[in-house]
């Protein structure tokens, strides 16, 4: 009689079937595991279509000239913005944007309209409260425009030639509490690696406490199978689960919320696939820690969490204490996040986002290593 | 290995857990095609040393071998060749007969696979069910679809644990066909049970109290070697007496260390015999009771060795 050692391929095979099998009995998770990125999506996908309007808006007018007057007269019939408050100083509006009682605080400096007519392209100091960006871009968006022709009307007779661009005067746009200001779109790819994290590490972190818990384990353990073929087993029909969900997200985000993809979506599949398995491996060294599914699951909000807040998901990254940029760098979110962002809204090529890449392929194998150390032989 | 090499050998086993010894410096030796019944009460280490033997769990002290490979260092190769049927049903409930089996042989990347699956079915009577889940099947089905995923690897050895616990007696009388006609083909069998008339098919039986072996050998064997003389007492009729009455009267006399109800009859014995006599002569001079000297039983020899056991684990220093 022979013995081989290694991994086969035959019994790597009948770990696979086994668990489509099962997943495919188990139809309500299997549910889950589509509907949750749908709901996620239409959920977050309110906070994407809203293009809120009459945001609260202070004056902090100094010059109380033509000019001045005819903006603020344009900003109103904008419908975006709302005159709450004119303020005399410029703690009252600091204070004004610090209570969040306005998002914006307009200031028109002294002699603005004297310096327009003048041509001297006098500042406008627009600042935001840009806490959510998504709550502001579309006003600013708006403002823009607006600079360019909200004084057309009054630039009459000599002071027609100022109407070409640029624009008579500049905008300052001064954003504050959330400098990166990122923009909605940002929203959409970061729900994939959202999605992804917390459905596959789950998943997978149930996969050996359930075996323990039905007793089947013990089977398991008597079979000859090796702690590599139970891993790679139990991962690979899920790594096919995390690209239907893939598909179902970057489909959404295409029809529904009409999020630009400016990258490879090939790049994006290939590149993906890292990201799948390491969040599985996670989950199954989880499954090798954990005693029982209660526990299983807990292990995953304690990393789910974190992946959350810590990836630049939640917060602007750099805007993080240095000690938590470091924390979100080993999390898979964090790379992930700038993998598909930078596919989905930049355009990345394979070049730009070779190094996230590796860290992920880094990530992937440490934890595969600590998993298959971790998966004991014996019930001892 | 020859014939005559014994299927397990083990010397000096022992096995705790977090302080408390479960199997205490056990050896046993399991002759090549036999039947091994393996009996003791619960939490006696019948589980525990069967998981020691397929290297489930590492033994503290002790070694030896299954199949001439040595427990300690060769469980991988040992795996391969035994079957071991876990006291909980421990296959699959949410794939079907077929399904389960067709995982097994393929975990054992077995030659001929299809035909194997197909055939194992059939001998055990599961191929009209083969597309039913595991989880919807009634015990004795369970216990049959677990026997024939533990043979279909052709094993040279079968570790089954209470493989009959909790199924009605045809599933059991059948069962043990199949088990018989397994050890027929050359198959070394060891079984833990609670039944007596199991342990009665067995060629040799192996008992476990407390982690320690109290007895091995045939059943004429251990019931001969516990040295036990039993009476039995049938209620007579005449006499104001009755069994329960004795049955209070008999308790914690000196040289009666066993008082067994049976229906309407009582068994009582003792391992010294003056002693059982001395104690029993002013209830054999009574009307009450029709006394009758008998050959003791598998039973009164088990329920004897338990309460001996007991008595040594509440006085020696341990
Ligand atoms: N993994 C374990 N950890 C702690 N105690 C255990 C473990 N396995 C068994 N035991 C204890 O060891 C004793 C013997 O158990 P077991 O071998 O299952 O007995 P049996 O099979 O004869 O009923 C029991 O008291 C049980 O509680
Ligand atoms: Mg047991």
């Amino acid at each position: 009689m022979t013995i081989r050692f290694g991994a086969s391929a035959h019994r790597l095979w009948a770990m696979v079937l086994k668990e489509f099998i099962q997943m495919r009995r188990d139809r309500l998770t299997f549910a889950m595991m589509v509907g949750i990125p749908l709901i996620q999506l239409i959920l977050f996908g309110f906070a994407i279509n809203s293009d809120p309007r009459h945001l609260p808006t202070a004056v902090l007018d100094s010059d109380r000239g033509p000019f001045g007057r005819a903006l603020i007269a344009s900003m109103q019939t904008s419908r975006y913005f709302d005159l709450v408050q004119f303020v005399a100083t410029e703690d009252e509006a600091d204070a004004l944007l610090a209570e969040g009682k306005v998002q914006f605080v307009v200031s028109i400096p002294v002699d603005f309209s004297r310096r327009v007519a003048r041509g001297d392209r006098p500042a406008l100091l627009v600042e935001a409260d840009a806490t959510d960006p998504a709550a502001t871009s579309g006003a600013l968006g708006a403002l823009e425009t607006m600079a360019r022709t909200a004084l057309d009307r009054d630039l009459t007779g000599s002071l027609a030639g100022l109407k070409v661009s640029p624009p008579p005067f500049e905008l300052r746009l001064h954003r504050r509490y959330n400098q990166e200001a990122d923009t909605q779109y940002n929203v959409v790819p970061g729900l994939m690696g959202v999605v992804l994290t917390m459905t596959l590490v789950i998943m997978t972190a149930l996969a050996v406490t359930r075996e323990r818990e039905r007793g089947t384990m013990e089977n398991l353990l008597v079979m000859p199978l090796r702690p590599i073929e139970v891993m790679l087993g139990k991962i690979a029909p899920y790594v096919v689960v995390g690209y239907i969900q893939v598909a179902v997200i970057v489909i959404t985000a295409r029809l529904v919320f009409a999020v630009p993809i400016v990258g490879s979506l090939w790049l994006l599949t290939l590149t993906s696939v890292v990201f799948i398995a390491a969040n599985l491996a996670i989950g199954f060294t989880f499954s090798t820690v954990a005693k029982n599914q209660t526990q299983a699951m807990q292990l995953s909000f304690f990393f789910f969490l974190p992946s959350i807040l810590l990836s630049g998901f939640m917060f602007p990254f750099r805007g993080m204490p240095l000690w938590a940029q470091y924390l979100g760098e080993i999390l898979p979110l964090t790379h992930f996040l700038r993998v598909v962002r930078g596919i989905m809204l930049k355009g990345n090529g394979p070049a730009e986002i070779a190094a996230e890449v590796a860290a992920l392929a880094v990530i992937l194998l440490v934890v595969s290593v600590i998993a298959v150390k971790r998966y004991r032989q014996t019930l001892d | 290995m020859t014939a005559a090499a014994p299927a397990i050998a083990v010397e000096g086993l022992s096995k705790s857990f977090g302080g408390r010894t479960v199997v205490d410096a056990l050896s046993l030796t399991v002759p090549a095609g036999k039947i091994m019944g393996f009996l003791g009460p619960n939490g006696s280490g019948k589980t525990t040393t069967i998981r020691l033997l397929c290297g489930l769990l590492t033994p503290d002290s002790g070694r030896g071998t299954c199949l001439g490979l040595d427990i300690l260092t060769q469980s991988p190769e040992i795996r391969r060749q035994i079957g071991y049927m876990t006291q909980k049903f421990s296959f699959y409930e949410d794939l079907s007969i077929v399904e389960n089996l067709d995982f097994v042989s393929r975990v054992f990347d077995l030659a001929d696979r299809k035909r194997k699956v197909a055939a194992t079915l059939e001998r055990l009577g599961l191929a009209d069910r083969r597309d039913q889940l595991a989880g919807q099947l009634s015990g004795g089905w369970k216990q049959r679809l677990a026997l024939a995923a533990c043979i279909l690897h052709e094993p040279r050895l079968l570790l089954l644990d209470e493989p009959t616990a909790g199924v009605d007696p045809k599933a059991r009388r059948e069962f043990w066909e199949q088990i018989h006609t397994l050890a027929a083909d050359g198959l070394t069998v060891l079984v833990s049970t609670h039944y007596m008339d199991e342990a009665e098919r067995c060629h040799e039986i192996a008992y476990l109290a407390y982690g320690h072996l109290l007895a091995r050998g045939t059943v004429a064997e251990v019931i001969a070697a516990a040295g036990l003389t039993t009476f039995t007492a049938q209620e007579s009729g005449t006499g104001s007496l009755r069994i329960a009455d004795l049955v209070r009267a008999l308790a914690g006399l000196p040289g009666i260390d066993l008082v067994a109800p049976f229906g309407s009859a009582l068994h009582v014995g003792g391992g010294d015999a003056a002693l059982l006599r001395h104690s029993l002569a002013p209830f054999l001079a009574r009307a009450d009771f029709v006394w009758r000297e008998d050959a003791p039983t598998l039973e009164d020899v088990f329920i004897h060795l338990m309460g001996r056991s007991t008595d040594n684990f509440a006085g020696g220093p341990r």
